[in-house]
């Protein structure tokens, strides 16, 4: 259900807080289902988790707004989580659904919820450090940065070492325990 | 599993392909990469300028990423293939949402297939260097750590643009070219310092790239950054690096002409005739 009820004249001002209820209840509802749409490529997450989900609103006329941001410039996974947060709405009875891009501020790993960090570490993924902080002026260059250690999420060792920091999606980085020898992979912090 | 569960079928389903016809080519318009961005250019900004700014921002980024993608299945290791592909991929995300931008503000409403298929190499305002070929890593790796550095430079500024679509894209753009800059600085530094013939083929890959620096800071009048402003900034990165790498930054003459304004090497129409041959052969076609 999405169409706000005519609330009548306004001798009936008691059935149009009626109506604003039952338009708060259809907002949580909608927010609770799109916040419950697993991301594609980490799917023990959520898009809540990850902190893609900006935001669930029903606008005057009824329609669902949800706002999505990217995690990376070219995450092909933006079109699937489009269309499926608009696909639940829609089964969950919502006639109107939009989707809207927020691109700013642009997403930060910092935006993972804890759940979402326990999750990952639970199923093997390890979870980013805080992301880094900037000064002002031109982003400076650590050629001899010493690497934060990375616990691995099997056997909990800090024995480990980065395999690339690239893996086989734009979030990711390969790691491998020096401790249980087991390859894993982690979030960076971006 | 049911139909929802999957979001594959989700997909098929979604807005304006019902029927599960699903669009996953290019040339159909299956995903803005903006949809939903309040897309109003705001008053007092020259929309042909920004425009311009956006395509030529957007073109470095395609043919950087096109040049990144021809690793694959090429690269020394497999660890370095994927660093190449998913540095490519980030500008080929970039490169959608500045096409994006640009379409809006030139008022033709053209999408990202438009501006990448469709357009002749002489239509194109990257620079020189994005499109000179791969050569050997160390020339690639030198390619990329100048590109990166520059790139890093001008979107850090354009994140304070008065467009506030183009100032999203950048900040955006600003933690990715971040790490890029990282890894080409760190192959850099183990390349310049590394074996006799590494050093070699670093120097030589930077005698390449000299010629075709002057081009990337000449000032140009328009919206954005004027790159002469960040000359300084990213010569002292570069400097950085290549005192870490024990390597000169060459000087050389600058090649006459600009990317920016269309003037390309030999290169870049094979280039795009690779990258645009299937969309050409068989335009509108979905699989």
């Amino acid at each position: 259900m999405t169409a706000r009820p005519a609330t009548g004249p306004t001798g009936l001002a008691g059935l149009a807080d009626l109506a604003d209820l039952a338009d708060l209840r259809d907002a949580r509802r909608a927010r609770q289902i799109a916040e419950q749409v697993p991301d594609p490529e980490l799917p023990m997450l959520t898009l809540a988790d990850l902190g893609v989900l900006r935001g669930v609103e029903i606008g005057p006329d009824g329609t669902v707004v949800a706002s999505l941001t990217p995690t990376y410039s070219g995450c092909p996974a933006m079109a699937e989580m489009r269309a499926d947060v608009a696909a639940r709405l829609r089964g969950a009875g919502f006639a109107r659904v939009e989707i809207r891009t927020v691109l700013d501020p642009p997403w930060t790993t910092d935006w993972i919820t804890p759940a979402g960090r326990r999750t990952l570490a639970e199923h093997g993924i390890a979870p980013p450090h805080p992301a880094p902080r900037r000064a002002t002026g031109p982003i400076p260059l650590e050629l001899t940065a010493t690497r934060r250690s990375v616990a691995c999420p099997r056997c909990g060792s800090a024995e480990t070492e980065e395999t690339s920091r690239f893996a086989s999606t734009s979030c990711k980085a390969l790691w491998r325990c020096r401790g249980c020898l087991e390859p894993f992979e982690y979030v960076k912090e971006i | 599993m049911s139909d929802d569960d999957h979001v594959y079928l989700s997909l098929a389903e979604a807005e304006g392909h019902p029927g599960g016809e699903a669009r996953w080519a290019f040339g159909t318009g299956f995903e803005d990469p903006l949809h939903g961005v309040d897309t109003a250019v705001p008053a007092g900004i020259d929309a042909a300028e920004l425009a311009g700014c956006c395509l030529a921002l957007g073109d470095d980024a395609l043919v950087s990423a096109q040049r990144l993608a021809e690793w694959c299945t090429r690269a020394p290791e497999l660890e370095e293939e994927m660093a190449l592909a998913n540095i490519g991929l980030d500008l080929l995300g970039q490169a959608r949402l500045l096409y994006a931008r640009a379409g809006q503000a030139d008022g033709t409403g053209r999408d990202e297939d438009a501006y990448a298929y469709f357009r002749d190499a002489d239509d194109f305002r990257s620079v020189r260097l994005a499109e000179l070929p791969n050569g050997d890593f160390a020339f690639s790796t030198v390619r990329l750590l100048v590109l990166s550095c520059w790139r890093l430079a001008h979107f850090d500024r354009l994140a304070a643009s008065a467009d506030p679509v183009l100032a999203a894209i950048a900040a955006k753009g600003v933690k990715e070219l971040t790490y890029h800059r990282q890894f080409a600085a760190e192959w850099a530094v183990r390349l310049g310092d590394g074996t006799e013939e590494s050093h070699h083929r670093m120097r030589a890959a930077l005698d390449r790239v000299a010629p075709y620096l002057d081009e990337l800071f000449a000032a140009r009048p328009g919206f954005g950054v004027d790159p002469a402003a960040i000359r300084d900034e990213v010569t002292a990165v570069l400097r950085q690096v290549l005192d870490a790498a024990g390597l000169p930054l060459p000087e050389a003459a600058a090649l006459p002409g600009h990317g920016r304004a269309g003037d390309h090497t030999e290169y870049l129409a094979p280039l795009l005739a690779e990258l645009q041959s299937v969309a050409r052969a068989h335009p509108g076609a979905t699989w």
